[in-house]
C-alpha cells in the first residue's frame, strides 16, 4: 500500500518518467494538492531535461526535410487544446497577420488585463479593442508590431512573469508583466533604463494592476536593459532601493 | 517580486528558443526550422538512448518534433523553458514507445535489463564536446555510484523505478529514494530552477 509519505518520495521517479500505471495516476492526483511536491517535480523535470540536452547525435539530413515537409500540412492546436480549423489560405493570412495580431492581443492585455499573447485567435476582438484604445496603448501596439521587435521573457520572483519588447528602430521598449504583487501602501514600482550601470527613470507602473503593459518613458538610446524598483509614491530621481527585477534587453 | 532576476546572463544553449517557440505558435514555419536545428540532435539522442534501434528512434524523434509544431500554441513559458518542454516530451515519447515494445515482447526480466546498463559515455558517443555535456558529466560524478546508476538507467534507458530496483538489486523503496536524492543532487550541482 502506498502512503502519502511514499508519494512525496516519487518526485524523482516522476521526473524521470519511471512511474507506471496506477502510481503515476496516484502521484499526479497527490501533486495536484501538494504545492511543494509540484515544485520539486518541476525542478527535477528540468534537471532531467538537462540530461537530454547533454547528449546529441547528428540527425540525418533526410529527417530534417521530412519533418519540415510534414509540418507544412499539419494543423496546429489552439491554446485550449483543440485543433484549429484552418485552410491553407487562412494559414498564409495568419502568418502575415501574426505580428500585428500579437501586438493587438498585447494591446488588449494592456487595457483589459489578463489577456495573453497566446490568444492570437481572438485577433478580431483584440483588434477592435486595440483600435478603440487610448493613445498610450497605440504606442505600445506600435512597438509590439514593429518588424524589428525583439522580446525576452523571464520568470520574476513571487510567481510574476515579465516580458520586455524592444524595437531598436523606434528606440522604444514595452514592459509586460503578469502576476505582479501590488506594492505596499504609499509605494510604487518605478521603471529604469540601464545605461551600462547608470539607472535612468523610465516612468512608473500602475500600482492598481497585477497585469499590465507599460511603454517605457523616453528613448532606449543604447540602454542595455531595464530594471524595476520599489519607490515612494510619485517616484524618485534615482533608485533608492535594490531592483526587484532586472531584465537585459534582447540583442 | 522579492529577488533581482538577471535574465540577460542566464546560461542557455539557444538564447532565443523561447521566443522562437512563441513564433512557432503563430504558425511561423521559418521559426520552426530554427527550433528544429537547435534541438533535433538532442531529441534524436534521447530517443536513441532509450530505444537503441536507429530506425525506431528516428521515427519517435520525428513524431516529437511534429508534436512540438502541433502543440506549440499550448506551450506556456511560465511553466518552464522551451528546451525543457521539448526534451521532456522527447523522453516521455521514447519511454512510451519502449514500454509498449517491451510489453509486447515481455522481455523486462533482469538479464535483459542488465544487458542495457548504460554508461553516460556510451550514450554520448558521437557527442560533440560542449559545455553542457561537460557540466552534466561533472555533476553526475558528484552522485554516489548507486544514485548515478539509478538515474542514468531511468533516464537514458527508460526504465521504471521497479525495473531499476531489479537491475540494481535494490528494494523498491530504495530505488525510489535514490532516483529522488540523485536528481536533487544533480539539480543542486547544475543550479537548476523551475
Amino acid at each position: 500500500m502506498t502512503t502519502t509519505a511514499d508519494l512525496h518520495r516519487l518526485t524523482g521517479a516522476y521526473a524521470l518518467h519511471a512511474l507506471s500505471g496506477d502510481e503515476l495516476v496516484a502521484f499526479e492526483r497527490h501533486m495536484a494538492g501538494c504545492e511543494p511536491c509540484a515544485q520539486e517535480a518541476a525542478e527535477l523535470s528540468a534537471t532531467a531535461a538537462r540530461l537530454g540536452l547533454a547528449v546529441t547525435v547528428p540527425p540525418p539530413d533526410a529527417m530534417r526535410a521530412r519533418v519540415l515537409h510534414r509540418v507544412s500540412s499539419v494543423r496546429q492546436e489552439t491554446p485550449d487544446g483543440l485543433t484549429a480549423v484552418r485552410t491553407a489560405r487562412a494559414a498564409v493570412r495568419a502568418r502575415l497577420l501574426s505580428r500585428w495580431t500579437l501586438a493587438a492581443c498585447l494591446a488588449a492585455a494592456a487595457t483589459l488585463g489578463g489577456t495573453t499573447v497566446w490568444q492570437h485567435q481572438r485577433a478580431e476582438d483584440a483588434l477592435r479593442q486595440a483600435r478603440s484604445a487610448q493613445s498610450g496603448t497605440e504606442a505600445i501596439a506600435a512597438v509590439l508590431a514593429s518588424p524589428d521587435a525583439r522580446t525576452r521573457t523571464a520568470a520574476l520572483g513571487g510567481g510574476a512573469t515579465g516580458t520586455v519588447v524592444v524595437s531598436r528602430e523606434q528606440d522604444k521598449a514595452v514592459f509586460l508583466v503578469s502576476g505582479m504583487a501590488r506594492p505596499a501602501a504609499g509605494k510604487v514600482y518605478q521603471l529604469w533604463f540601464d545605461d551600462r550601470g547608470t539607472m535612468r527613470s523610465a516612468g512608473l507602473m500602475d500600482s492598481g494592476r497585477t497585469e499590465q503593459a507599460v511603454l517605457l518613458r523616453g528613448a532606449v538610446d543604447g540602454a542595455s536593459g531595464m530594471g524595476v524598483t520599489v519607490e515612494p509614491a510619485g517616484g524618485s530621481r534615482e533608485p533608492t532601493s535594490p531592483p526587484v527585477a532586472v531584465l537585459g534587453f534582447p540583442a | 517580486m522579492k529577488e533581482a532576476v538577471h535574465i540577460g546572463g542566464r546560461p542557455s544553449p539557444e538564447p532565443d528558443l523561447d521566443e522562437l517557440v512563441g513564433r512557432v505558435a503563430l504558425g511561423d514555419e521559418d521559426a520552426f526550422a530554427s527550433v528544429y536545428d537547435a534541438v533535433a540532435g538532442s531529441v534524436l539522442a534521447v530517443a536513441r538512448a532509450v530505444l537503441r534501434d536507429p530506425a525506431q528512434s528516428e521515427e519517435v524523434a520525428q513524431e516529437v518534433l511534429v508534436e512540438v509544431w502541433r502543440t506549440a500554441p499550448r506551450y506556456r513559458p511560465e511553466r518552464g523553458t522551451a528546451v525543457n518542454w521539448i526534451l521532456t516530451l522527447a523522453h516521455r515519447r521514447a519511454v512510451d514507445r519502449v514500454r509498449s515494445v517491451e510489453a509486447a515482447a515481455a522481455r523486462d526480466h533482469r538479464a535483459a535489463l542488465l544487458a542495457r546498463t548504460p554508461e553516460f559515455d556510451e550514450v554520448s558517443e558521437q557527442v560533440e564536446a560542449r559545455l553542457e555535456r561537460e557540466q552534466v558529466r561533472r555533476c553526475l560524478r558528484t552522485l554516489t555510484e548507486i544514485q548515478r546508476q539509478a538515474v542514468t538507467l531511468a533516464y537514458y534507458r527508460g526504465l521504471t523505478y521497479s525495473q531499476v530496483a531489479e537491475a540494481l538489486t535494490l528494494p523498491l523503496g530504495t530505488a525510489k529514494t535514490r532516483l529522488r536524492d540523485g536528481l536533487i543532487r544533480l539539480r543542486d550541482c547544475l543550479g537548476v530552477t523551475a
